[in-house]
């Protein structure tokens, strides 16, 4: 929190380069919801796949909007609250794994 | 369209009048509660105005955003319901000693009810602000802060947590609180089977008071990652912060599902929808899911503060630094993650396969680990140390014993297969108030003893403080080993009726712990007035009464209410040790700045009535009423947000005057030795160690 | 100390003072968002239980969701995305009040066309299969999830305006911005939580 280092990359670049950020941001993202979109409308993914895939293209682009739109990215300035975020995946993913797991066994055996 | 105002409240809900048109033993006693509750409030608003006492009130408390005054009124506010609820236990412990014998004091569903209330209160509303008020009143300084990062947020959370408190006290009066127990489970708390408002009293009170946590979590987060002062590393931070810390992450994460649940609940209540039914597609497993996925995070919630104030505890009055404060770190952090991969342990009979039951078992048990370093390390400060059995000290040693023993009989609950045995069995309700009496209890009463000059500039009374403990420690291993006992011998929690014959003298024991445990209180009360009266001779106005450790104890007590003049400097774990080694503790300071605080703020208050008022006409079901009330808080915040004077500043004079003033009663003081500690001698200023 | 005190979004060097401000503020607003995301994750658990076993006779995810609208919607969310994204380019490089008044205005009309489209997507599931959350335990968490949702970017457009308010009492001071930035990062991470919801539920339960 408190140590000395340099602007990262991702800051103060000016307008145009954070401007072409956007830009890409906007593109990755809706690249990847169109793929998802379109295996899934085309029929071409189903099943345990298609939840492998979707939740694969979901990750990529949430990724994506966090580096993009939200400028979180792997500088040292930003570790910190990298952290906070793994923190709140990692929290998420014990809940929702918990969960999930508890409930589908309990239902196995009704 | 006075449906719409006031819902489904009707006179016949006053309690008064239910036991004036049935006026039996149960009825009158719920009568006597809610006449005591009116008679308190008209006693307080009598005793506010006769003594002119509204403005100072007003002017200097509710709407003051100072966080040491804000945790004062938690601690306040968790002490009025820990009346309550104290109360309650013994109730039910009388009614259950004397049940068999005829129909008992009171009928099944008031016991019920009081059960419910009595849990409750003692998590949400007593075991939850007095932690918050300690927190509040020590961390920010602790770390040598102002103030915490949001003050009018800190207020917000106070006025939420209190609406909840009004919430669960209106119920005696109106109505009937839920008979579900703390944990509410459905299908019992739904619409079929309990359609009346006790539920819905239940899901209010939470939803303010998690809400308030969360708030509370997010903000004493930030403040500890942001208003450090200069030279406090994270690793300088006095271990109870360390605990702050996590217990705030465990509330920012946790509060969710619990809000979650209880606003299914509600849908499933009244709007017909299906989380938790029976049929149609609901899963009414998936509540105890979400409520536990709260529930144990809670539980850590409020333990992690509690070790936090033993470690300053063992410190202080050992005289010596905190042994392996790196492991005690770690192994806070490694309780706050493991406490969220453990929530099944308290559903283990419900029906999902070995491997899932063991995985969580074995979670469970690992959580033994850190927690058994821990106690090693408060063994190992006291060791060489010269320790000084001061009432928080007694309680402290008390803990590491009966705690033990709690923990101990927490790994056997966490083995599945014992737990098959004994599940939901008086052992249980032994096992958690073993943890939650010995460690959450007595560490916020250590806590009120060794903060307490901090915070009003004068010592609690040494004799009634030891009356306290004296009475709440036999107290507590009367009240509760005989659970354990009972639990073996298959005695249900819950359970209004005994008729086995060998539960009796089990009871009755039982009954007399919770006598005790209510006199200790009663002590307390004697103590905090004779204090009051005697503060002249236990004033400390230097304000380091025990020889502290940490930044808290530079400056006056009670404290500026900018709590430092100048920046504190840190190069130590034991900040205001190190400081007093240097002589450097009560220099006068060569120049002073202007300091910014916040403006007071009637904000907190009106919000905090509003929600409140919204809370209760959803309880009775008067949408109008809950509409414009939940509208109004929403109107005030975007109003607030359009207010832009909100700072105002201490002008630099102003702040020499005060910090001169009090180095004037520093050297006054003589230094005194520990062994004099609770003297009239001890002004506030410790001699120099050889 | 750092220039860059808080996660993302900033101010940067271009209004120093109000960056400074922003350190507690925006890191708090941060922190309150991850509660947020634990409360949408909780959601997301039940729903992963509720639509499998949770149907009880009613209507599947299969029969009732609808790619088209839920692309439709998708879009104009991504660009109100975007179109904050230039606003907040506007509020940081420009102090440009009518760049990023246009750009927040843009913003609104896609949040709200947002709102419409899903509105529009519930009314045509009451009324074509009656599937209103009374029905099962699928539909009610279906509706509580989206709903939820759907709230968060209803208040996030009540924020717009009270914004638009403020721009035009305040102009843009620093309490202004902050709230702003505050702002963006609300909407951005609707988004991101949205991105979950079209994949994991709507998607996923379109997969045949």
């Amino acid at each position: 929190m408190s140590d000395d280092h340099d602007l990262p990359r991702s800051e103060d670049v000016g307008e145009a380069a954070e401007r072409r950020q956007y830009i890409r941001g906007a593109v990755a993202t809706l690249a990847l919801t169109l793929a998802a979109f379109g295996l899934v409308g085309s029929g071409y993914v189903s099943g345990g796949t298609a939840l492998v895939v979707l939740c694969t293209l979901a990750i990529v682009q949430i990724a994506a909007h966090f580096r993009f739109f939200l400028h979180i990215d792997l500088a040292r300035s930003h570790r910190d609250d990298l952290q906070l975020i793994l923190f709140t995946a990692l929290i998420v993913a014990l809940m929702v794994g918990g969960t999930v797991w508890i409930l589908f066994d309990q239902h196995t055996r009704m | 369209m006075i449906g719409l105002f006031l819902g489904t409240l009707r006179w016949d809900d006053v309690t008064f009048v239910e036991f004036w048109r049935t006026p039996d033993l149960n009825n009158a006693i719920a009568a006597a509660a809610a006449g005591l509750l009116v008679l308190g409030v008209v006693a307080t608003l009598i005793l506010l105005t006769v003594r002119g006492w509204w403005r100072p009130l007003w002017r200097d408390w509710l709407t003051s955003l100072d966080h040491k005054k804000i945790g004062i009124m938690y601690v306040a506010l968790a002490l009025v319901m820990f009346a309550r609820a104290v109360a309650e236990a013994n109730v039910m412990r009388a009614h259950q000693a004397t049940a068999a014998l005829d129909a008992g004091l009171v009928a099944p569903d008031h016991f019920a009810e009081l059960f419910s209330t009595h849990g409750t209160i003692m998590i949400f509303l007593v075991a939850m602000p007095l932690l918050t008020g300690i927190m509040n009143f020590v961390m920010p300084l602790q770390i040598g802060a102002r103030d915490v990062s949001f003050p009018l947020l800190n207020a917000i959370s106070l006025m939420l947590t209190a609406a909840a408190a009004g919430l669960v006290m209106v119920s005696l009066v109106l109505g009937h609180f839920s008979t579900g127990g703390w944990s509410g489970y459905p299908p019992y708390t739904g619409a079929d089977i309990s359609p009346g408002e006790g539920p819905d009293y239940w899901i209010w009170a939470l939803t303010l008071s998690s809400i308030g946590s969360t708030l509370t979590g997010m903000n004493f987060a930030v403040t500890l990652y942001k208003r450090r002062v200069q030279g406090m590393h994270l690793f300088r931070m006095p271990l109870f912060c360390w605990t702050v810390l996590c217990t705030s992450i465990l509330m920012i994460f946790a509060m969710a599902p619990l809000t979650l649940a209880t606003l299914m609940l509600w849908l499933d209540r009244h709007a017909g929808f299906h989380f938790f039914t029976v049929g149609s597609g609901g899963d009414m497993m998936n509540f105890a899911n979400l409520f536990w996925l709260f529930g144990h995070p809670e539980v850590y919630i409020l333990i992690l503060p509690a070790f936090g104030v033993w470690s300053e505890v063992f410190s202080t009055f050992s005289g010596k630094r905190l042994f392996g404060y790196l492991s005690l770190v770690y192994a806070t952090m490694a309780i706050a993650v493991l406490s969220f991969t453990v929530w099944l342990h308290h559903f283990f009979t419900m029906g999902q396969s070995a491997n899932v039951n063991a995985a969580f078992g074995i979670a469970t048990m690992l959580i033994g680990v850190p927690t058994g370093v821990k106690v090693y390390d408060w063994l190992l400060t006291m060791m060489f140390g010269r320790v000084r059995l001061r009432v928080p000290m007694l309680f402290a040693n008390y803990f590491l014993v009966t705690f033990l023993l709690g923990g101990v009989t927490g790994v056997l609950l966490a083995n599945p297969t014992v737990d098959y045995g004994v599940h939901n069995s008086l052992f249980l309700v032994a096992h958690f108030h073993n943890m939650l009496i010995p460690g959450t209890l007595f560490a916020m009463l250590a806590a009120i003893h060794l903060w307490f000059p901090k915070a009003f500039g004068f010592r609690l009374h040494e004799g009634w403080g030891r009356a306290v403990f004296w009475l709440m420690a036999p107290g507590f291993l009367l009240a509760f080993m005989p659970l354990y006992a009972m639990g073996m011998m298959g005695g249900m929690r819950r359970t209004a009726y005994f008729s086995d014959p060998l539960f009796r003298p089990w009871l009755w024991a039982a009954e007399a712990g919770a006598v005790l445990i209510l006199a200790g209180f009663a002590a307390l009360v004697v103590q905090i007035v004779v204090s009051v009266r005697r503060r002249d001779a236990l004033a400390v106005p230097a304000g380091d009464p025990w020889d502290g450790r940490s930044l808290e104890w530079l400056g006056p007590a009670p404290a500026f209410e900018f709590n430092f003049a100048g920046e504190p400097k840190v190069e130590d774990v034991d900040a205001f040790t190190a400081l007093k080694a240097q002589g450097e503790a009560y220099r006068r300071q060569e120049t002073y700045e202007d300091i910014e605080m916040p403006r007071n703020s009637a904000v907190p208050v009106v919000i905090g009535a509003l929600a409140g008022l919204a809370a209760f006409a959803m309880v009775w079901q008067a949408w109008a009423t809950a509409a414009l009330a939940f509208a109004g808080v929403w109107a005030v915040v975007i109003g607030r947000s359009f207010v832009r004077d909100t700072e105002r500043t201490i002008p630099a004079a102003e702040v020499e005057a005060a910090h001169r003033a009090w180095l004037a009663d520093v050297a006054a003081a003589t230094p005194v030795h520990r062994r004099d500690e609770l003297t009239p001698e001890n002004r506030g200023l410790a001699e120099e160690p050889l | 100390m750092s220039d860059v005190r808080h996660p993302g979004l900033n101010l940067g060097t271009t209004d120093s003072p109000v960056h400074d401000a922003a350190e507690e503020t925006v890191f708090g607003f941060w922190v309150l968002m991850m509660s947020d995301l634990a409360l949408f994750a909780v959601l997301f658990a039940t729903y992963a239980a509720m639509s499998v076993h949770g149907i009880a006779g009613g209507p599947a995810p299969v029969e009732i969701f609808d790619l088209k609208s839920t692309l439709w919607q998708t879009l104009a969310l991504l660009a109100s995305s975007f179109t904050f994204g230039m606003a907040a380019l506007a509020l940081k490089y420009d102090d440009d009040r009518r760049a990023l008044s246009l750009w927040l205005g843009a913003t609104f009309v896609l949040g709200a066309l947002f709102l419409g489209l899903e509105a529009r997507d519930w009314a045509r599931m009451v009324t074509e299969h009656g599937a209103t959350p009374q029905v099962s335990g699928f539909l009610s968490i279906f509706y509580l999830l989206t709903g939820t949702h759907f709230v968060h970017v209803a208040a996030g457009l009540l924020w717009m305006l009270v914004m638009a308010a403020q721009l035009a009492i305040f102009g843009l001071d620093g309490a202004v911005k902050l709230r702003l930035m505050r702002l963006a990062i609300y909407w951005h991470l609707l988004d991101v939580v949205w991105v979950a919801i079209f994949s994991f539920v709507f998607l996923s339960g379109l997969a045949p």
